[in-house]
């Protein structure tokens, strides 16, 4: 009986000692925290994407908080709602970012760009782009390796495997910037993702001469203005042999699609033309 | 035997066919001359569609310090500047020239007679292997007048020729020595008076006893050279290892070879400088060994450069059925190339042709931990550490760890049982750990 009383009472009084020292220790290192930072920091999605470019959510949040304001800054994965709720916690108000989404601007699958050659090396984009042009001849179409898959924390993109190009999950694409830093050939671009996620978009990136690129590839952007000339809202631009279609201006009226002889404009979510059943062949992406 | 202290390996020689004598190619119809055959800031053609030109004539420009003139290697006109894929794997701007007739420019002398006395002075030498193009012919292609322009504050005390030729296969450096012994002392002596060394050593590995045996005869005859015959071990070519083959001194980490008092030269750059300085001749042609197990006629070819690669492939008795890629230089260090469209560069050492069976790597398995990479590197790296740790994106430590050291001569792919694919890893360390370098 003693035994048993003398051991709760050593345990007890340890205890109580150890809770002493914690309390004091507690008390004397306090570090003073805006409580606004846990706060911001449940609000945000707990992605740790880096989306925002800022390393982990809750920097995030710390950064929010010093800056007092939600300007310049937006959480890609958490979007309008998000960002409305922070503004609220913070008592100010925030403009709304339109959502955007990433799109692969590259039409140069294995049927389109067949293979010349075979590579054997490692699988990661970056070092093939340092290494040659890829399998199909274009210098700046993709590789196929799929370094912009590894990178996707949302389970937003998977690589096709007969088209050999990667494939975004429209649902699932919260727009987080990963995939296009991952890219080496920056193929990939964030664009609005615009009413009714349509988009019209120039599938290509390479920057040769229209016989060069059309050795390579045969839906390439052969940089022959006809698009640039067509549109009324000035919302194409030519830079490098290459149409680039400025989502801004675009205003989706379509009429450069049949305008373009080699197929290189792409649209998507659109309902099918009434007219031209043949030119809305859909491409998924 | 001397050679250098850690690492290397020693792959099978298959020196094929060295013993036959170089076989000199008839001109092209078309040549392709690429505008940038040097490392370092980019040429701009001078020449335009449509224009005349006679081999020797200067076909770039170029204002910068590391760069090097390119002057046409055929008569004829120009054809058109189009892009063309290089051994880089990319298509990179070249000059096409339509040859007609063999018409030289007239103060270039073509006589054979060899020419020992040395007129031109230390600045006035430099200025003419500048001005004839010549760059390290050794693989890299680093333009040679830089090298020979000592930095203020340092002093160069020997001079180091490279004649190891470690890489399998090839053979056209030993040919060189075997066909053009004499010229080459001479080219020696020339870079020995640009940079004002007495003393000059020419390494060359034990497996090529009768250029050891007749470089050093000849060799008697001028002063301050001699032949250090080395083990064969590769990579001893690379400068790092060569200087340490034969000094024992070892250049530190992240410093180079002149900072030790050594400049390392190859010998057919020594050779191009001979004709550049006594016989006023660009460097327009080279030797390229075309060689493979399977290949019909392994020979070494004396070209002009920008000869097309398939008039020498015909040369050697055409592409086996079975060849699976064909290499530019050698099996350890060259690139495969990407289309047969292509041309011969200053920097061509050889066409390797590889049988189906040889050219493909190994399906990469688990590192099993063995260490034969860490033995096998001979800057003593531990490349498994530094793959893994490009796999995780540390290039901090990757910096911490030296990486930049990398020669990337391939001994740890080579040794490695799981075929893990070390090399490449490196290599993509080493682009994010210089760019994390230039930041900080």
């Amino acid at each position: 009986m003693n035994a048993i009383l003398l051991s709760v009472i050593i345990f007890v009084s340890l205890g109580a000692f150890a809770a002493a020292i914690l309390y004091i220790i507690g008390k004397k290192f306090y570090v003073e925290e805006n409580p606004l930072i846990g706060v911001i920091s449940d609000l945000l999605p707990g992605a740790n994407c880096g989306g925002c470019g800022v390393p982990g959510c809750r920097a995030f949040a710390e950064k929010i908080v010093k800056q007092g304001s939600m300007a310049g800054l937006n959480c890609p994965p958490g979007g309008a709602d998000t960002v409305q709720n922070i503004a609220k916690a913070l008592g100010v108000e925030a403009a709304v970012e339109d959502p955007k989404i990433a799109v692969v601007c590259c039409s140069g699958s294995r049927a389109n760009s067949p293979q010349k050659v075979n590579y054997e090396g490692l699988q990661y984009c970056g070092f093939a782009h340092s290494l040659y042009t890829g399998e199909g001849g274009c210098p700046n179409g993709c590789l196929s390796l799929g370094s912009c898959v590894k990178v996707c924390q949302f389970d937003a993109m998977y690589m096709d495997e007969e088209t050999g190009l990667p494939v975004i999950v429209e649902d699932k694409c919260v727009g987080c910037d990963a995939c296009v830093k991952a890219c080496p050939r920056q193929i990939i671009e964030l664009r609005l993702k615009g009413k009714k996620s349509r988009r019209i978009f120039v599938s290509c990136v390479n920057k040769q001469k229209g016989a060069l690129a059309r050795k390579s590839c045969s839906v390439a952007c052969i940089g022959c203005s006809k698009c640039q000339k067509i549109c009324t809202f000035d919302a194409v631009t030519m830079e490098n042999n290459l149409a680039y279609i400025d989502y801004e201006k675009c205003k989706l009226c379509r009429k450069c699609l049949p305008e373009c002889p080699t197929n290189a404009i792409h649209e998507l979510n659109f309902p099918p033309r009434k007219e031209k059943v043949e030119n809305t062949e859909s491409v998924e992406n | 035997m001397k050679t250098f202290k850690i690492g290397g390996v020693h792959p099978p020689e298959h020196k094929l066919k060295a013993e036959d004598p170089s076989i000199t190619l008839e001109l092209p119809k078309q040549g392709i001359v690429f505008v940038n055959q040097h490392l370092g800031a980019p040429s701009q053609p001078i020449v335009a569609k449509g224009d005349k030109v006679k081999v020797g004539q200067l076909l770039t420009k170029n204002e910068n310090f590391i760069a090097a003139n390119v002057h046409s290697p055929f008569s004829g006109t120009v054809n058109k500047i189009d892009l063309v894929y290089d051994a880089s794997g990319y298509r990179k701007e070249a000059i096409i020239i339509d040859v007609e007739g063999d018409e030289w420019l007239e103060n270039i002398d073509r006589s054979e007679t060899i020419s020992r006395e040395i007129k031109l002075s230390k600045e006035e030498i430099i200025a003419k292997v500048k001005e004839m193009g010549i760059v390290g012919l050794g693989g890299a292609c680093f333009p040679t007048q830089v090298k020979l322009m000592i930095p203020e504050g340092k002093t160069a005390e020997c001079l180091i020729i490279n004649g190891v030729e470690c890489e399998p296969y090839l053979t056209d450096d030993y040919r060189l020595m075997m066909e053009k012994g004499e010229e080459i002392l001479i080219g020696v002596s020339i870079l020995q008076k640009a940079i004002g060394v007495k003393k000059a050593y020419i390494g060359i590995e034990n497996n090529k006893p009768k250029a050891i045996e007749y470089l050093a005869k000849l060799a008697k005859s001028f002063e301050g050279i001699e032949v250090v015959p080395l083990k064969v071990m590769y990579p001893q070519g690379a400068e790092k290892q060569l200087i340490y083959a034969i000094l024992k001194k070892e250049v530190p980490s992240g410093k180079l070879p002149i900072d030790i008092g050594c400049v390392v030269s190859n010998v057919a750059t020594s050779f191009a400088a001979y004709e550049a300085v006594q016989k006023n001749k660009p460097l327009i042609d080279r030797l390229v060994t075309v060689t493979g197990l399977h290949v019909e006629k392994v020979s070494n070819f004396k070209v002009r450069v920008g000869t097309p690669i398939s008039m020498l492939l015909e040369a050697a008795g055409g592409v086996p059925e079975n060849t699976g890629k064909i290499i530019s230089g050698g099996p350890m260090m060259g690139k495969a190339l990407l289309s047969l469209d292509t041309a011969v560069t200053k920097g061509t050492s050889a066409l390797l042709l590889m049988n189906e069976k040889d050219s493909h790597r190994g399906e990469p398995v688990n590192c099993i931990r063995c260490a034969k990479c860490v033995e096998a590197c001979p800057m003593g790296l531990e490349p498994y550490l530094l793959s893994a740790l490009v796999e995780n994106e540390n290039f901090e430590r990757l910096l911490d760890e030296n990486v930049l050291d990398c020669i990337e001569c391939g001994c740890c792919l080579y040794s490695c049982p799981s075929y893990r694919p070390l090399l490449d890893c490196l290599r993509i360390g080493k682009q994010n750990a210089r760019q994390l370098q230039s930041k900080k």
